[in-house]
């Protein structure tokens, strides 16, 4: 089996379109229904917020995860073959509020969703 | 093969393995100060993780050290009923380990 | 259909408070957020519980005569003194004290004996095992099994959670009831190699850590209680006690177990057991289909009548049954034909002076808490004015805290929680280590001094504007705003994240400024252990120094935008 070099540049990117376009060769990408991400609405722990997300369109090759607040916005990819579904979940980091990204590339092309993740100070109680 | 830094659990049911796996690294992102030393604590993250199946790859992981310490993954494929899996993974500094479970 | 219960309370006299005429089948009692308060208690409700958005003038956020005049309830009678703050120095003389288990008890016993065998369940909606020194001190024990003695038949949690999590599993162990809760899993990742996999309660192929639901069969009526824990108690407490705990809403879930329940298990009546806040299980009960009644507690809403709420499928009822043992709730429900036809609710005070104490309990209380009678008894100081915590922003006992912090640990800006429990004391009495421990006890009350700057100060007054202000209730965490000391500030309720707080300054007038440096003093810090002395130390210090306690001045935020809010009464910077 021959390996993608880990890409460098596109995790090192401090814009996430610039990262996504870098990785995936093009930042042109259609929202869709077929995407569904799994992400606390607040998280429990910043430097912990599970995501998995799920793509039930056909032919997926790969999955992107992002988050534009980071200070690396591309957090993770997962290129799937050989029968792999649709389908990653990770933890990840998030130093403030913001979105979670997916990006699903299937049949060539690329789809995206997203959804809002708060991560609060905490602490007070009734 | 016995792996100190992995963990794997490979289920078939239905046709579909479900594999979670759960890897022991620090996963520094090279964002964080140093509070003591002052400056910043280097990056040391795990760069790639690969899964293959019969020598087959079904899934190969890109990460930046925005994954969380101790890292989680999940993924599923078809088929793997009575195969092997072996889990690999390689972090910025060039240390890798590598782990086989049975799918069970 | 449901009709609305009849709301007698308002024209109770003393001597019928407790005479609750039977109704329907099925009688389910609800206590909840008693905060380990074994004895009777001063407690004083807020004059401040603003609602914004679609929560404006609606319950819970109605306080003193605009809340009196919602419900029905007469003003100057027994009543009006429980559900509300008004006229509260001389009532509290009037009335006296109230809750206390053992003064519970024998309410609870008589309407069993009233209700007849097994027709009645007693459920806990949690926050039990927490608030008083002898919880803290006996680690939620003695609350376990006076909980036993009650007979209390199911419960869920939040500070119940706030143990280290073998300790948690230990006191359900003791627990003689069921403890519930379908919105707890065990994380994917602790599930490698999970400490309680032994528990009964664990359903390793589920991930859930505890049993979701339970059936009863109350007078041949099949019961389904459901269990929803705080669903913020990793954000809201310390995650470092509870590490393999993942809570959460999940009303997906939660429609998932409904619907599951009312297919296998054949209900005639489903309802949820919830510590999810009132505001919360409002929009639950929007959200989620089937559920007949939601017994909801976390946000200390004394509420004398349900919310009725309209959902795609039906009505759900949703109660709140206020805090600190100070109610009891009783449904009296009227299940036929596998539906629920009707239905009289109360929210009973329990006045000590009007009901008996049961002297098994009162035994139990006795011995439990000798132990520690000296230390709970010492005299600190004296109140010269009733000394109070809730309400959205500083109450007065707030205020002692917060000053107590800035003199002990010589700060310019001090920052407590705005924690919904903690009891009252009334002028006069004396404030002693007891009632310390009653504002203070939990189980991260290592205090901090430190520098930050100005924006860090804001940022911080922010976040917990938002916890409680945001206009989608999925988003509140049902604690009132952060309490400060030294420090003034212009709140914007309306705003959205970040604009709502402005015009910050010290106690003599000064600007902050954001990238200036300012001395903090706090306690309560749920990232990780801070160095200093527990917080009942340092009030304690304060208050023998002081010998007679009346405030100089409350620091609560001037108001925008809240002029004729009927969750704000007799506010001083409105
Ligand atoms: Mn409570
Ligand atoms: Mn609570």
């Amino acid at each position: 089996t021959v390996l993608a070099a880990w890409p460098a540049k596109a995790f090192g990117a401090k814009d996430m379109t610039e990262g996504l376009a870098n990785l995936l060769g093009s930042s042109e990408m259609m929202e869709s229904g077929d995407i569904s991400i799994k992400a606390p609405e607040i998280a429990e722990n910043g430097a912990v917020v599970p995501i998995t997300v799920t793509a039930t369109m056909a032919g997926v090759e790969s999955i992107t995860i992002a988050a534009p607040n980071n200070p690396a916005p591309l957090v993770a990819s997962f290129d799937l073959m050989g029968g792999a579904h649709g389908y990653a979940s990770t933890r990840i980091k998030m130093g403030k509020s913001g979105d979670v990204i997916a990006v699903v590339k299937a049949g060539g092309k690329l789809y995206t969703a997203k959804k809002g993740v708060k991560v609060t100070i905490g602490g007070c109680g009734g | 093969m016995a792996s100190k830094s992995i963990k794997i659990r490979a289920k078939f049911k239905d046709g579909v393995t479900t594999v979670k796996a759960l890897l022991t690294h620090q996963m520094e992102s090279g964002f964080r100060k140093d509070s003591k030393a002052g400056g910043m604590v280097p990056a040391h993250y795990i760069q790639e993780v690969v899964c293959e199946v019969g020598g087959k790859m079904v899934m190969n992981a890109h990460w930046s050290g925005g994954v969380s310490k101790n890292p989680y993954l999940s993924f599923k494929f078809d088929g793997g009923e009575g195969e092997k899996l072996k889990l690999t993974w390689t972090d910025n500094k060039g240390e890798t380990d590598s782990a086989e479970e049975a799918i069970g | 259909g449901l009709l609305p219960g009849s709301l007698r309370a308002s024209s109770q006299r003393p001597t019928d408070l407790y005479e609750i005429p039977r109704f329907g089948n099925v009688c389910l009692m609800h206590m909840t957020d008693c905060h380990a308060q074994l004895n009777p208690v001063y407690f004083r409700e807020p004059n401040v519980n603003l609602g914004v958005g679609g929560a404006l003038g609606k319950a819970p956020h109605l306080v003193g005569n605009a809340f009196l005049k919602h419900f029905g309830v007469t003003p100057d009678s027994s009543a009006a003194h429980a559900f509300s703050y008004l006229n509260y120095d001389a009532a509290a003389k009037t009335y006296g004290r109230v809750g206390g288990f053992a003064h519970l008890a024998s309410l609870v016993k008589r309407l069993r004996a009233e209700r007849g065998d097994g027709n009645s369940l007693l459920l806990d909606g949690g926050d039990t095992w927490q608030g008083s020194g002898t919880a803290y001190w006996t680690r939620g024990k003695d609350m376990v099994e006076a909980c036993n003695l009650l007979g209390v038949d199911i419960m869920t949690g939040h500070w119940e959670f706030t143990y280290q999590d073998r300790e948690v599993i230990e006191n359900i162990g003791e627990f003689k009831g069921e403890f519930i809760a379908q919105n707890v899993k065990v994380t994917e990742e602790a599930l490698f190699d999970y400490k309680f996999s032994d528990f009964d309660g664990f359903n390793e192929d589920a991930g859930l850590a505890f049993k979701p639901y339970t059936m009863r069969t109350v007078n041949g009526v099949r019961v389904a209680v459901i269990g929803q824990a705080f669903p913020y108690t990793p954000i809201a407490n310390p995650q470092r006690f509870i590490p393999d705990w993942t809570f959460g809403i999940q009303d997906e879930r939660m429609q998932a177990v409904v619907d599951q329940v009312r297919s296998n298990e054949k209900p005639d009546l489903v309802v949820v057991l919830s510590h999810n806040g009132m505001d919360v299980d409002l929009k639950m009960a929007e959200q989620v289909t089937g559920i007949d009644v939601i017994f909801g507690g976390h946000t200390h809403d004394g509420m004398p009548a349900p919310t009725v709420v309209e959902n795609s499928s039906g009505k759900t009822l949703v109660t709140n049954a206020g805090s600190n043992g100070k109610f009891l709730g009783v449904m009296d429900l009227d299940v036929r034909n596998g539906k629920l036809q009707g239905f009289q609710y109360r929210l009973v005070p329990i006045f000590s002076n009007l009901l008996k104490a049961d002297p098994a309990m009162q035994a139990y209380i006795d011995q439990v808490r000798a132990p520690y009678k000296t230390q709970l008894e010492e005299p600190l100081a004296l109140a010269e004015e009733t000394l109070y915590r809730r309400g959205n922003f500083n109450g007065t006992f707030d205020q002692v805290i917060c000053d107590a912090l800035n003199k002990v640990n010589d700060a310019q800006i001090s920052l407590s929680p705005g924690f919904r429990w903690g009891t009252t004391v009334i002028p006069g009495q004396t404030i002693t280590m007891e009632n310390v421990m009653d504002q203070t006890c939990i189980t991260y009350p290592e205090t901090y001094r430190r520098e930050m700057s100005g924006a860090d100060i804001k940022a911080i007054l922010e976040d917990v504007g938002d916890n409680l202000f945001n206009p989608d209730p999925y988003f509140q965490q049902g604690g009132d705003m952060v309490r400060v000391g030294g420090l003034d500030y212009v709140c914007d309720p309306n705003q959205s994240f970040g604009k709502r707080i402005s015009d910050m300054t010290l106690d003599d007038g000064t600007k902050i400024e954001a990238n200036k440096k300012y001395m903090v003093a706090g306690w309560a810090t749920v990232g990780s252990q801070s160095p200093g002395r527990p917080i009942w130390d340092v009030v304690a210090d304060y208050l023998r120094d002081q010998k007679q306690v009346k405030i100089n001045k409350l620091n609560t935020p001037k108001l925008v935008g809240m002029k004729g809010n009927p969750g704000l009464e007799d506010y001083p910077a409105a």
